[in-house]
């Protein structure tokens, strides 16, 4: 596949390689330093970095300013949007802005409801959702239209991303849901975080089958422990969250101060073991609040050094 | 039909403290059937506030009438001629027939006894829940006759979302996802394949954020 | 009545308003009402009129529900005693207090 934008991510992926992505949540607080302390962290072992939209409803500085903070520091973001908050007025509109400062790559999602933030008594918005966001990116910057039909002055150059969970329910129709979405036109996808690697696999043997892992560039998702309470917590109290037995086993079966070590050892098998699956062009390695991590993920996975695209 | 449920006492109470006789008005259509505003509820309604007053060392004087319908004149014209003797009306009626009341009783001030909740119907005895939001341009022909906009959390076209868990959705155990419902419903009408098409953006200039609506049918009016 | 199921909030939210202290409603034992389901229906209103007690400062606990069989006259005389101590130990109904004032100042008019 050619690339069709100026995308960092999609020239890389477009090249063959494995492409590593990464994210960065937003302070709660104007502190705009924040974000970019994080992202030097990593900057060096990832190809992109995606800045989260206020992620579960919590009220964060906006992933819009975050990302063009990090480009102008000369890296490469993925503008994370959710329609949750926004309707198909502010939705194109921030797009715009996004690549006014040359903003690439978009990752599309409705979000989790404003039940699970700060703000459970606000309206929610949800004029589109995820896949008519997808179809809205594409038809900007292949038709270069508004939704409304009138032309474009100068058309966003966006990657169109979107998310996608094999593990959620219901599970028979996920492939279908992931077809949807590269018939809506989505070019590039994050995976929720893998642990039950034999579903994961069984769920990309079914993706192969239709052909959609040429379609579109499947990118697997994966989250280290931190600690054994965390493998239970996202095993019990996450919806859409597959944690084998064995797995929350191998974790609690080492001491406490052992077990960020192991998580990070689970991690970098998973990788290895990803890499081998036909099918996945790269990772997104989310280690939510313990990016300092990444580094190290990045180097034992064999997946250094980054490549250098013009 | 219009689903509603009584404010708390207190609420009602406050809005007729001042009030030394009221005419508390039922509704005998949707609020009676979800037992909310009918004869029945009147009545009970009209004791409970009477002891309340009784307690505060007040008097409170109330009549009951329950009207066939709120929302329509004719019903309404039917108290007109003991109206201006109360205080205030409190009607036991959906928003709809509260500020229709309002309108023609300009001179008397009119309180809702209910918060009025959705448009919906009775799973059981004692259970009702919401069906339909309203939106002005019906898709359920294309749902399987499941509503969307309606019973999914975040009105997706092209659910579910990636919380949707064990058949129901993130936001409570005790609600089914609605896309799973659709899904098993598309499985028993052996048309799963009606899933993978894309449902296009919504038109949502009919629905409230459109503005106020109204029908007109000039053939039927006099 | 002829069974507890035919209780409704009603009757009971009137007791109270004309003054009742407290008020016993008596059905049959669970599951073996005359009528099946007669005295469950009931009790469901007794919780509801409770609550409704409650919400206007009566006392939802100046009503109760008990389930006696129908012969057993010892129990219902020791249901009978355990509702006037209760009572008692309440004091009269707000109600009452305020109708019996009320009813006092209506006389002192007429003196």
């Amino acid at each position: 596949m050619n690339p069709k934008t100026p995308s960092k991510l999609e020239k890389i992926l477009a090249s063959g390689r494995l492409a590593v992505t990464s994210e960065c949540g937003p302070p709660r607080g104007c502190d705009g330093d924040a974000i970019a302390k994080k992202a030097e962290m990593i900057k060096d072992y990832v190809d992109a970095i995606n800045i989260t939209d206020n992620q579960t409803s919590v009220t964060r500085l906006c992933s819009l300013a975050a990302v063009i903070r990090l480009k102008l520091m000369g890296l490469e973001p993925i503008l994370q949007m959710v329609t949750r908050d926004r309707n198909r007025i502010a939705l194109q509109s921030d797009i715009l802005g996004a690549a006014s400062f040359e903003i690439n790559n978009i990752l599309c999602l409705s979000g989790d409801h404003q039940q699970f933030g700060d703000n459970p008594q606000a309206q929610n918005v949800f004029d589109i959702d995820s896949m008519q966001l997808i179809q809205t990116v594409r038809y900007m910057r292949d038709e270069g239209k508004f939704l409304g039909g009138d032309d474009l002055e100068k058309s966003p150059q966006m990657f169109v991303g979107a998310a996608c969970n094999p593990f959620a329910d219901p599970f028979e129709i996920r492939v279908r849901r992931l077809a949807k979405k590269v018939a809506a036109g989505v070019e590039f996808i994050q995976t929720q975080c893998i642990y039950n690697l034999d579903k994961f696999e069984l769920w990309m043997q079914q993706v192969r089958d239709k052909g959609l892992h040429e379609k579109t560039y499947i990118l697997a998702g994966v989250t280290p422990f931190k600690s054994a309470g965390m493998a239970k917590y996202m095993k019990n109290r996450v919806p859409g969250m597959d944690v084998p037995d064995e797995v929350v086993k191998r974790m609690s079966g080492v001491d406490k101060d052992k077990q960020p070590e192991e998580g990070i050892k689970i991690c970098i098998e998973s990788i290895q073991r990803l890499k081998d699956v036909e099918g996945v062009r790269g990772f997104h390695i989310m280690a939510i609040e313990w990016e300092e991590k990444v580094p190290e993920i990045v180097e034992k996975s064999g997946l250094l050094p980054r490549p250098s695209v013009s | 039909m219009i689903v509603a449920e009584r404010k708390p006492l207190d609420e009602i109470i406050g809005f007729i403290k001042d009030c030394k006789k009221i005419l508390i008005v039922g509704c005998n259509e949707c609020v009676t059937v979800c037992y909310a505003g009918g004869k029945k509820e009147v009545a009970i309604l009209a004791s409970a506030l009477k002891m309340a007053f009784l307690k505060e060392g007040k008097e409170l004087e109330v009549k009951e009438v329950t009207l066939e319908r709120q929302c329509d004149q004719e019903y309404l014209e039917e108290i007109r001629d003991i109206v201006d003797e109360y205080d205030a009306i409190v009607s036991m009626a959906c928003g709809v027939g509260v500020q229709f009341m309002a309108e023609k009783y300009q001179s008397i001030p009119v309180y809702p006894a209910l918060n009025t909740l959705f448009m919906g119907g009775a799973e059981e005895m004692g259970v009702w829940s919401e069906r339909c939001q309203g939106c002005g341009q019906c898709i359920l022909g294309e749902t399987a006759g499941i509503c969307p906009i309606t019973r999914c959390a975040k009105r997706l076209l092209n659910g579910p979302c990636g919380g949707s868990t064990q058949g129901h959705c993130e936001i409570n155990k005790d609600v089914p996802c609605a896309w799973q419902l659709i899904i098993d419903r598309l499985k028993a009408l052996r048309r799963l394949d009606d899933y993978d098409k894309l449902l296009s953006i919504k038109d949502w200039s009919t629905e409230r954020s459109g503005g106020p609506r109204k029908i007109v049918r000039e053939d039927l009016q006099q | 009545m002829p069974c507890t199921g035919r209780v409704d909030v009603i009757h009971l939210m009137e007791a109270f308003q004309r003054g009742a202290d407290g008020v016993y409603v008596v059905g049959c034992l669970e599951g073996e009402c005359h009528y099946l389901t007669g005295n469950l229906r009931g009790k469901k209103r007794v919780l509801y009129t409770k609550q409704l007690l409650d919400e206007i400062g009566v006392g939802g606990e100046r009503l109760e529900m008990y389930n006696i069989a129908a012969s057993d006259g010892p129990r219902f005389s020791e249901v009978a005693r355990e509702m006037d101590e209760k009572i008692r130990a309440l004091g009269p109904s707000p109600i009452k207090t305020m109708l019996q004032k009320i009813h006092v100042d209506d006389l002192s008019i007429h003196v």
